[in-house]
């Protein structure tokens, strides 16, 4: 103690709890190091949540619950909650179930660097430039339904945009590349030798998969869901441009941003971009609860 | 390695090569609607546009004033870089290098910016910035978008901290280094690439953060995501192939910067240090 009290720099309370047992006093000073991050995101983050929390309960009218009163009690606005999750939920697990197969194919190429090149590439275009391209490639006269009309597959024009399906498209697009390169780093994350094992055992390629790697890859799989389901439950430029707005991709980020920014109802803007947070965290909860289900351990090989 | 030779591993394996073969070719086709209607004289209801011009350049250049935008989005997304930078790689090092009571927590206060939708925090902190007298200003952009930037290089750094042996930093230590020596000296050289690559993927990620900005960004603080949003959302006011330069732009300015950081490390490296098989 009197060894780090007899510097000017220990003085800071934390720094004496935290550290008795290690004399060296550089070494507390890297703790330290976290300090800067921190305080940034204590103040560009934690407080403005907590402020959101605060002003979304003092309504401009009413009891302190009216915001979301009036958010539950509207049809309109209550709808959004269900025309997001019609969204990202499709989304995100047919990107898992387009990724996953990938990943396996990809996992055993000598050179893989260029093929997840040119998948990951969507994700530089970003959600509003991929809108911009899909209202042209997937518009009545666009190439996509030449080519469906070509092929006999569709007599007329398919209505792809402005509506459900644009989101769709274009969701799939931007979240597949995220979505492929967590699967990837997952797949090939697990020892092969242990598939080898099980197929010198006699196993199938369908039991393989089903008793070696799903459960090794279950919890990293519940993790890319998660993270992929922020993104499509998030959407909003897109939902603008590319959807029906007022309609089927009526979605919650849109209501947040009329409430908060185009009636200046800073406080029913907050409810519903709380709202927001709480129904992504119910979700997220739930799917990392669930991989609980599976087995947890090493994904590499036991032997040493 | 195992192979199917099976007939149905056959037919599964051509699957995923036709779901992949699809997948390229409609992202493909997208990028080229783009750069096609961008270079066309006039396109409606053809396979390609009858005639080619270059003039959609400079019409698009001057009414958009592409060059204010991407001075400010260079500007805008340079101080997220450096700053980010800063704060990432000394906080990672930090949680890499040290067990601290609250660890959990601080760790949770890193991880939940990238795990809450952008706008839950983005209205609070919006109203809040307009509220200091942030809001529309540069500053206010730059604060905004170190938000989801900073956790994002912390995740990224603690990896390739950790693979540095600290025998090598001790062994500095002995002969006499500051940490500020040992951080410029040792650490920076050994970490370059990590560095390198998770400052090139927050470069990205800031040019193609559309929510924050949006609602941060005044006139003059627009990146060009944002103003190629405006341009999208008012499309009709300006011919359809400007807006399409627009988007052009925005689409080199972001896959120069991905291509280099690939060139650093490889993809999964990124998420994970996942061993690769020789």
């Amino acid at each position: 103690m009197s060894a780090t009290a007899a510097s000017p720099q220990a003085v800071t309370p934390a720094r004496m709890s935290l550290r008795q047992r290690l004399a060296a006093r550089g070494i507390d000073s890297i703790t330290l190091l976290v300090l800067p991050a921190l305080l940034a995101l204590v103040g560009l983050f934690v407080y403005p949540f907590i402020y959101g929390l605060i002003v979304s309960f003092a309504p401009k009218v009413g009891p302190f619950y009216e915001n979301y009163h009036k958010f539950f009690s509207d049809p309109f606005l209550r709808s959004t909650i269900w025309h997001t999750l019609a969204l990202a939920f499709p989304t995100t697990l047919l990107s898992i179930l387009l990724a996953l197969p990938i990943a396996f194919r990809v996992r055993l190429m000598r050179r893989q660097r260029t093929l997840t090149t040119i998948l990951l590439l969507p994700m530089t275009l970003g959600t509003v430039l991929v809108a911009q391209g899909l209202l042209t490639y997937l518009g009545p006269h666009g190439w996509f339904n030449r080519v469906l009309m070509l092929l006999h597959i569709s007599g007329r024009p398919l209505e792809l945009t402005n509506n459900y399906w644009g989101v769709f498209a274009s969701l799939v697009l931007t979240g597949f590349p995220f979505t492929f390169l967590l699967t990837l780093s997952y797949v090939s994350g697990i020892d092969p030798a242990l598939e080898e094992a099980a197929a010198t055992l006699g196993g199938g390629a369908w039991n393989r998969f089903m008793r070696i790697f799903l459960p090794l890859l279950a919890p990293g799989l519940a993790v890319t869901f998660c993270l992929s389901f922020v993104q499509s439950f998030s959407v909003f430029p897109s939902a603008v441009l590319l959807g029906a707005p007022a309609g089927s991709t009526h979605v919650i980020a849109i209501a947040a941003y009329q409430a908060a920014f185009e009636q200046y109802n800073y406080s029913l803007g907050s409810a519903i971009a709380m709202i927001m947070g709480g129904v992504q965290l119910v979700i997220v909860i739930a799917v990392l609860a669930s991989r609980q289900l599976f087995y947890r351990g090493p994904v590499g090989g036991t032997k040493g | 390695m195992i192979r199917e030779d099976g007939l149905a591993g056959r037919l599964w394996r051509i699957a995923i090569w036709a779901a992949v073969v699809i997948f390229v070719l409609n992202v493909l086709a997208v990028i080229a609607v783009v750069v096609i209607d961008s270079v066309a004289a006039r396109w409606f209801g053809t396979w390609l546009p009858p005639a080619f011009v270059t003039h959609w350049y400079s019409d698009a250049w001057a009414d958009f004033q592409l060059s204010d935008v991407l001075i400010v989005t260079f500007e805008i997304v340079a101080a997220v870089v450096v700053i980010a930078g800063v704060l990432g790689v000394t906080a990672a090092y930090a949680l890499a290098r040290r067990n601290f009571p609250g660890k959990q927590a601080v760790m949770l206060i890193f991880l939940a910016p990238l795990l809450v939708p952008p706008l839950t925090y983005g209205i609070p902190l919006a109203t809040l910035l307009y509220k200091f007298g942030f809001g529309g200003t540069m500053g206010g952009v730059i604060l905004a978008n170190l938000v989801p930037t900073v956790p994002f290089m912390v995740l990224v750094m603690i990896p390739f901290i950790e693979q540095i042996d600290p025998r090598i930093e001790a062994a500095a230590r002995v002969f006499g280094a500051s940490t500020f020596s040992l951080f410029i000296r040792v650490l920076m050289p050994l970490l370059l690439p990590g560095i390198l690559a998770g400052l090139l993927l927050v470069m990205v990620r800031t040019i193609a953060m559309f929510e924050l900005t949006f609602l941060t960004a005044g006139p003059t603080s627009q990146t060009l995501v944002v103003a190629l949003y405006y341009a999208v959302f008012a499309s009709g006011v300006r011919a359809g192939q400007e807006v399409d330069v627009m988007a052009v732009v925005y689409m080199a300015s972001t896959l120069i910067w991905l291509l280099i950081a690939l060139r650093f490390v490889s993809p999964t490296q990124i998420v994970s240090r996942a061993k690769q098989r020789a």
